[in-house]
């Protein structure tokens, strides 16, 4: 190929942070109607490097060329009139305005002083049309599902004529299904001359969409590869820069006795609407139950009423054949419960208490670590060490805030302290969200390895690889009610996908 | 704003006003009550008018301002002052040291707003606090300039507060006024007509022009608007100081429509009525404007039952305490915000700081 065909290129892109290097000498290029995979971790760069092609950031060094020209990009008017155009990782909408208003934001079509929503319309049904892109222009976008309001993310770059498209991990919203035709969408438009960057880090939709693979690693390009000269584990093996072992490693499940029982239970949500609606299943010892289903289908405000975190309208949960419906944490917990929440960092600790106070948030009333009202230091500081060491948090010390830790490490010091109590039943909520390969690695073989001891685990995850990796059971929720249950065997991505849209119900 | 909404506002202000007409109809004739009822509800209205649009532009752009109390308070001041100084040591006509006293009170709430921009969106202070310093600042300025201007022994005006020009004068809207009886209503002071006039523009602007959508943007979701190249700070700052600018004719009904006068305090709680109404009026102006009426019709039933206190029938005796009628506004307003008809929602990025 000649340097004719490059519409994009970055030379040696350097951006510090105070105390980060997270882009170091970065060059990246993107040739006209190509699909670009953007790989990496957490934290290796990529959406850094995106940022400051879109103008967001300014890089402290290097340049970037459009068309073979050197250009400035400072704000995101820049790089608009460029034809560049991003979809965030989180969408940059406004739920109470209508898709024609959030699509005209910024570049809006007035007719005397007053806003002309009737031209914004015809444009974007236009749009919509040439591209296969279904949106109604008049609908509220809060009220859109995420697959559609993706559509306008993608119809708003194409209202400003944008030919080059970055796309930050587009595909971590979605179901399988939404997936595979935000992928033809995208073959769709590169037809059409349109260029596209496409950031992840899921191996499996890398080698099926990409022309070029570009992989990151702590702020460097590690490498760029085209999809055939590389397969999922040489790409991992970039990614993290070492051998990593990504299919979970079990043995079949030996389920025994009934640990959970959850009969009917209906709750409310924080807007008060219904969001379970009568939902029953079981959790067995020795057996991880999977609960798959698109995020907001009723997931969420499960965890919390089987922990105790969230009251309930009607019906029963039963822990250990004891009756905890209603019950406060406390309790539960003294049950034998164990709960890795969804949001480690709002719910799971507190951020500004040292690691080793964070090690006892579960039992710090009771002996060893009080005597009385009195905290025993030394005990907090024995076991801290323990489980530091044996759960391997990377931390320079106990008594550092645990808000200095990185992502994966926070998550080690909730899975120490969970799982190192005595426990009967583990729920665990998106318990690898936002995590890297290695730490996802590591979190994937403790749960096998609780299940191995005979504790019910129960997995609530979003992540349909996930749920179809750990689990034994599959159940599938969807608006508050659990639609099916299967054993894994039995289960396909296809089956579940469809499920999980609310389709193909018998 | 709902239809809900407004149909509970104009039951209670028919309720109030029947509560009168019923009292009153043994002295007047009821169209002369309901007339001059409907006349003081919308002059009591006023200021809580243009407070609560100064309230939506500042929080509609995502900063919250509860300094309006203390904006309207330094505008009724420093206009008032303005308007003495043109009229005693400049020797301007009176409507003309009026007029200059009218812009001098929405500079001064401008520059007000300016400060708590400043503090709340570049240097990200705490909302609240912000606006606390407002309020407290404009007690103390007013406070003690009022004294060592016009008290203090040396005094530029010697001791003596000098007269004042007068009050804005009546403007008549023409053919409306020619109506019988009812005809009052349509012959209003200047800042009253530009209240109403200003609820319709607001609500113009924030609806259906390019600045009203990136106002809102960026109070609802600010990154989502910079994203797509709007500059945030500005368009706070911006719609902040727009908020001062009515805040400040709002200050400026009190010292120079309401009474020729500056006293200590006088805004009295008006500001933060204002901020009740622009919640009752879930952030938007024809909203806000309604909830301002009822507290506006509140006072005029409270003013007119003190007058028809003689007649008010023994087995309504209670209503001849004037404290009890007194509180009926305040009252109203509490009820009205422990949300009565249903809950309000604020932009969602309302009080949030922007980082990048």
């Amino acid at each position: 190929m000649t340097d004719d065909n490059i519409v994009l290129q970055a030379k040696g892109i350097t951006k510090r942070f105070p105390g980060v290097l997270a882009n170091d000498k970065v060059d990246f290029d993107l040739k006209k109607g190509e699909i670009h995979v953007l790989l990496g971790e957490n934290g290796a760069g990529k959406t850094t490097l995106m940022n400051i092609l879109y103008g967001l950031y300014n890089q402290d060094e290097g340049e970037i060329l459009v068309n073979g020209k050197a250009v400035k990009v400072d704000t995101p008017n820049d790089s608009i009139a460029l034809g560049i155009g991003m979809v965030h990782q989180h969408f940059m909408l406004i739920p109470v305005f209508t898709v024609a208003e959030n699509i005209m934001l910024g570049d809006e079509t007035t007719k005397r002083g007053m806003l002309d929503r009737q031209a914004v319309s015809t444009r974007v049904k236009d749009l919509s049309h040439q591209h296969g892109l279904a949106v109604n222009p008049e609908a509220l976008v809060g009220q859109l599902p995420v697959g559609a309001q993706q559509r306008v993310e993608i119809v708003k770059t194409l209202y400003r004529n944008a030919q080059i498209l970055i796309l930050d991990e587009p595909t971590a919203v979605l179901t399988p299904q939404e997936a595979d035709e935000l992928f033809v969408i995208m073959r769709g438009l590169t037809e059409r001359g349109v260029s596209i960057i496409f950031i992840t880090h899921k191996l499996k939709e890398v080698l099926a969409v990409s022309d070029r693979i570009t992989v990151m690693r702590a702020g460097r390009v590690v490498g760029t590869v085209t999809p055939k000269q590389t397969n999922q584990a040489k790409l991992a093996s970039m990614m993290v820069g070492r051998e990593v072992i990504l299919k979970v490693q079990k043995g079949k499940a030996k389920p025994k006795e009934q640990i959970l029982n959850v009969e009917n239970l209906h709750a409310i949500d924080n807007r008060g609407l219904e969001s379970l609606r009568g939902v029953s299943f079981e959790v067995r010892a020795g057996e991880v139950l999977g609960i798959a289903g698109v995020q907001g289908n009723g997931q969420t405000e499960l965890a919390e009423a089987l922990t105790g975190l969230r009251s309930t309208k009607s019906g029963q949960v039963t822990l250990m054949s004891t009756d905890v419906t209603g019950k406060t944490p406390r309790p539960i917990i003294e049950t034998g419960l164990a709960h890795i929440p969804e949001d480690r960092q709002k719910h799971g600790l507190v951020l500004s208490y040292t690691v080793a106070d964070n090690l006892v948030l579960c039992n710090y009333y009771l002996p060893p670590f009080a005597r009385g009202m009195v905290l025993q230091q030394e005990a907090v500081d024995t076991n801290a060490r323990r489980l530091i060491e044996e759960y391997d948090v990377r931390t320079p010390s106990p008594y550092v805030p645990t808000s200095k830790l990185s992502g994966g490490n926070q998550q080690k010091v909730i899975v120490a302290r969970e799982l190192s109590r005595d426990i009967k039943l583990l729920v665990a909520s998106q318990p690898t969200r936002g995590l890297d390969v290695g730490s996802i690695e590591y979190i994937h073989k403790q749960i096998i390895a609780m299940r191995d001891r005979g504790i019910g685990v129960l997995l609530i995850s979003a992540e349909l690889d996930e749920i179809m990796a750990l689990s034994d059971r599959i159940a599938v929720m969807y608006r508050g009610k659990i639609v099916a249950t299967v054993p894994a065997s039995e289960a396909t991505r296809e089956k579940l996908g469809l499920w999980m849209a609310g389709s193909g119900i018998d | 704003m709902d239809w809900r909404r407004f149909s509970v506002i104009a039951l209670v202000i028919a309720i109030l006003f029947t509560v009168v007409l019923l009292i009153g109809q043994a002295r007047d004739e009821p169209l002369v009550i309901i007339t001059s009822l409907m006349a003081t509800t919308i002059a009591v209205a006023t200021p809580l008018t243009l407070g609560a649009l100064s309230g939506i532009f500042c929080e509609r752009a995502g900063v919250v301002n509860i300094g309006i109390e203390g904006m309207m308070l330094g505008a009724a001041f420093f206009g008032w002052l303005a308007a003495i100084y043109m009229n005693t040591i400049f020797e301007m006509p009176p409507l003309l040291s009026l007029i200059v006293g009218v812009i001098g009170a929405i500079l001064t709430g401008g520059l007000f707003a300016l400060l708590h921009a400043v503090l709340s969106i570049t240097y990200k202070v705490d909302q609240i606090i912000g606006g606390t310093v407002i309020n407290i600042l404009a007690i103390g300025i007013t406070g003690f300039l009022n004294r060592q201007l016009f008290f203090e022994s040396g005094s530029i005006f010697g001791g003596n507060v000098p007269h004042a020009p007068g009050v804005l004068p009546r403007i008549q809207i023409p053919f409306l006024v020619n109506i019988p009886v009812v005809g009052r209503i349509f012959e209003q002071q200047p800042v009253a007509i530009s209240a109403i006039l200003l609820v319709i523009i607001s609500h113009y602007v924030l609806f259906h022009t390019r600045w009203g959508l990136r106002t809102r943007a960026v109070g609802e979701h600010p990154k989502a608007a910079d994203t797509v190249g709007i500059n945030v700070a500005f368009m706070r700052y911006a719609n902040v100081v727009i908020g001062g600018f009515l805040a400040g004719l709002g200050g400026a009904y009190f010292t120079l429509e309401s009474v020729p006068s500056f006293e200590p305090l006088l805004t009295n709680g008006r500001g933060f009525i204002s901020l009740a109404a622009m919640i009752f009026g879930n952030w938007s102006p024809f909203g806000a404007w309604a909830a301002a009426l009822v507290f506006g019709a509140s006072q005029a039933f409270q003013i007119k039952l003190q007058l028809f206190r003689d007649v008010i029938p023994a087995q309504w005796a209670f209503l001849q305490n004037s404290y009890i009628v007194g509180l009926t506004p305040y009252i109203l307003t509490m009820l009205i915000l422990t949300g009565i008809v249903g809950k309000t929602i604020p932009p969602a990025a309302d009080g949030v700081p922007y980082e990048k």
